[in-house]
């Protein structure tokens, strides 16, 4: 386990992508001199960071260590004091993208319908109300989803809900999916049914996804790689890549590359922790 | 023995134990029957009263001036509200005003707004949209200042402007806070009109009914006029719980 393949090069601000041919995948997401302070903590400072197009990326470091901020950053909701993030060279404004918040019940609209809900995001982008239905209609076929979407949210389980909030995310077919510690507000058993369906949702779509965990153990089962952050001032102590086939089950759980993988992980995220 | 059966019939204990106590302290004449009429007595002369009587026609003229009174205070709070509750600073700015008015009793302005309109049902009115429209501006722009943030954010995410964010989720989340307004504003409005009835050269209302029983010492139908009173104040919050359970159903969940 090195951690040499990682996907961060050094490259300088504006040039995206190298011209490597076929070899490594161009990246999607260039993130340059990105720096942002809370009052006196510096939580990033000149940090850099290639997110590889198509993959589920997991982000996991200790606490406090901006793991949040990073993909807020990345998708608007927070203002970086500096530094440039590019989508194939292009500005947040000028894509689709979608997110999906921690806490669910207050992310999703009480007073509309679960379909109504997911369809919300096509209302922005001013499609017509039977053009609404017909994508959300195939979107939730397509995910094979078994909820009564005529249900308002608060008639759902909290799982039910937060699969309605990625649905929501999913409706506008974003090029790049975030998922701020999606899972964490469910008990345990929600949570394995939610890992598999955002596994299963991964796989249909192929959607370059950034998902924020608090559980190591999550982090490494659903990533393609696992970006393992350092206490802030944030720094990429690790991009581990999870070479484990899809779609991964139980059984991956307990596969030896796995557990290897999960204890290298463990080791970085201790050596961070430690370092004071 | 099974209570949950019993459950909902609960509430009618307080009734039957109150008309019990009243029935029978009337009939030992414990106090005396002119000041204390029994329950037969008064709930004839209420019965009386509302079927065809000068009570039905006193109930008609509250109910007339509380809603004229609610319906102006929400027409002019509701909107405004909203702009306070959209901009923080402004509502900073307003809110030492807004809660000095809020608690001057309503009651204080008589002489100013009699002034201002005359003796009419203007006067009566106005005060009393005076008094609901600070209640229900203050409710309105807290639940419009208190949307929840993440709820903001993900319509923000969404790509909603701000003008949609402030009608397709401020609007909206500040509802059942509106609502709370709403009831404390026509409760309000009507405790004032029905003391503007009986003070300010009222001909007509309930505050008139009771204190013209008073003066002339009819008993019953102060009593009777006193019930109609409450339960026009019970029906009004009542009707607006219904409305609110209708059309805000997330409220509370």
């Amino acid at each position: 386990m090195s951690a040499a393949p990682h996907a961060l090069r050094v490259q300088t601000a504006g040039a995206p992508s190298s011209p490597a041919v076929g070899a490594t995948k161009r990246p999607h997401v260039t993130i340059r001199g990105l720096s942002k302070r809370f009052d006196k903590a510096v939580i990033y400072d000149n940090f850099d960071l290639d997110i590889p197009r198509g993959e589920l990326i997991s982000v996991f470091g200790p606490n406090g260590c901006g793991k949040s901020t990073l993909i807020n950053m990345i998708a608007g909701l927070i203002a970086p004091d500096a530094g440039q993030i590019l989508f194939d060279g292009m500005l947040l404004s000028e894509i689709k993208f979608g997110y999906v918040f921690q806490n669910y019940r207050e992310a999703l609209f009480p007073w509309l319908r679960a379909f109504d809900n997911i369809a919300y995001p096509l209302k922005m982008m001013q499609v017509a109300p039977a053009e609404r239905r017909a994508r959300t209609e195939k979107l939730v076929a397509h995910l094979g989803v078994k909820i009564d979407l005529n249900l308002y949210p608060y008639h759902m389980s909290g799982g039910q809900q937060q699969l309605v909030s990625i649905m929501r995310a999913l409706i506008v077919e974003p090029e790049i999916l975030f998922l701020d510690e999606p899972f964490s507000a469910l008990d345990y058993e929600m949570t394995l049914f939610m890992r598999e369906q955002l596994q299963r949702i991964f796989m249909e779509t192929g959607t370059t996804t950034v998902l924020v965990s608090h559980d190591l153990e999550e982090a490494v089962f659903l990533a393609d790689r696992v970006l393992l952050l350092s206490r802030h001032p944030a720094r990429v102590a690790d991009f581990t890549p999870v070479k484990a086939a899809r779609p991964r089950t139980d059984a991956t759980l307990s596969d030896p590359e796995f557990v290897l993988t999960k204890a290298h992980c463990l080791d970085v995220f201790q050596r961070e922790v430690r370092r004071a | 023995m099974n209570t949950e059966k019993f459950k909902p019939f609960l509430p009618i204990v307080g009734v039957a134990g109150l008309l019990g106590v009243w029935s029978v302290v009337t009939w030992q004449q414990w106090v005396d029957p002119v000041l204390l009429p029994s329950p037969v007595l008064t709930f004839k002369a209420l019965w009386q009263g509302m079927d065809g009587g000068v009570l039905g026609f006193d109930f008609v003229k509250t109910v007339y001036r509380t809603a004229a009174a609610t319906l102006i205070a929400a027409v002019i709070a509701i909107p405004l509200g909203i702009v306070l509750g959209s901009s923080e600073n402004l509502y900073r700015s307003l809110e030492f005003v807004i809660d000095f008015f809020r608690s001057t009793p309503a009651s204080a302005m008589f002489p100013l707004f009699l002034i201002l309109f005359g003796v009419g049902d203007e006067t009566k009115i106005s005060v009393a949209a005076f008094g609901a429209v600070l209640v229900i501006l203050f409710n309105v722009a807290y639940g419009v200042m208190n949307a929840r943030k993440t709820r903001l954010l993900a319509a923000k995410v969404m790509g909603a402007s701000r003008l949609r964010v402030l009608f397709d989720v401020m609007l909206l989340e500040s509802l059942p806070q509106t609502f709370v307004g709403l009831r404390n504003g026509v409760s309000l409005a009507l405790v004032i009109i029905v003391v503007a009835e009986m003070f300010i050269g009222s001909q007509d209302g309930l505050g008139h009914s009771v204190f013209e029983a008073q003066q002339l010492f009819e008993m019953p139908r102060m009593y009777a006029a006193i019930f109609a009173a409450g339960v026009l104040g019970y029906g009004l919050n009542l009707l607006f719980l219904v409305i609110e359970r209708r059309f805000v159903h997330w409220s509370g969940k």
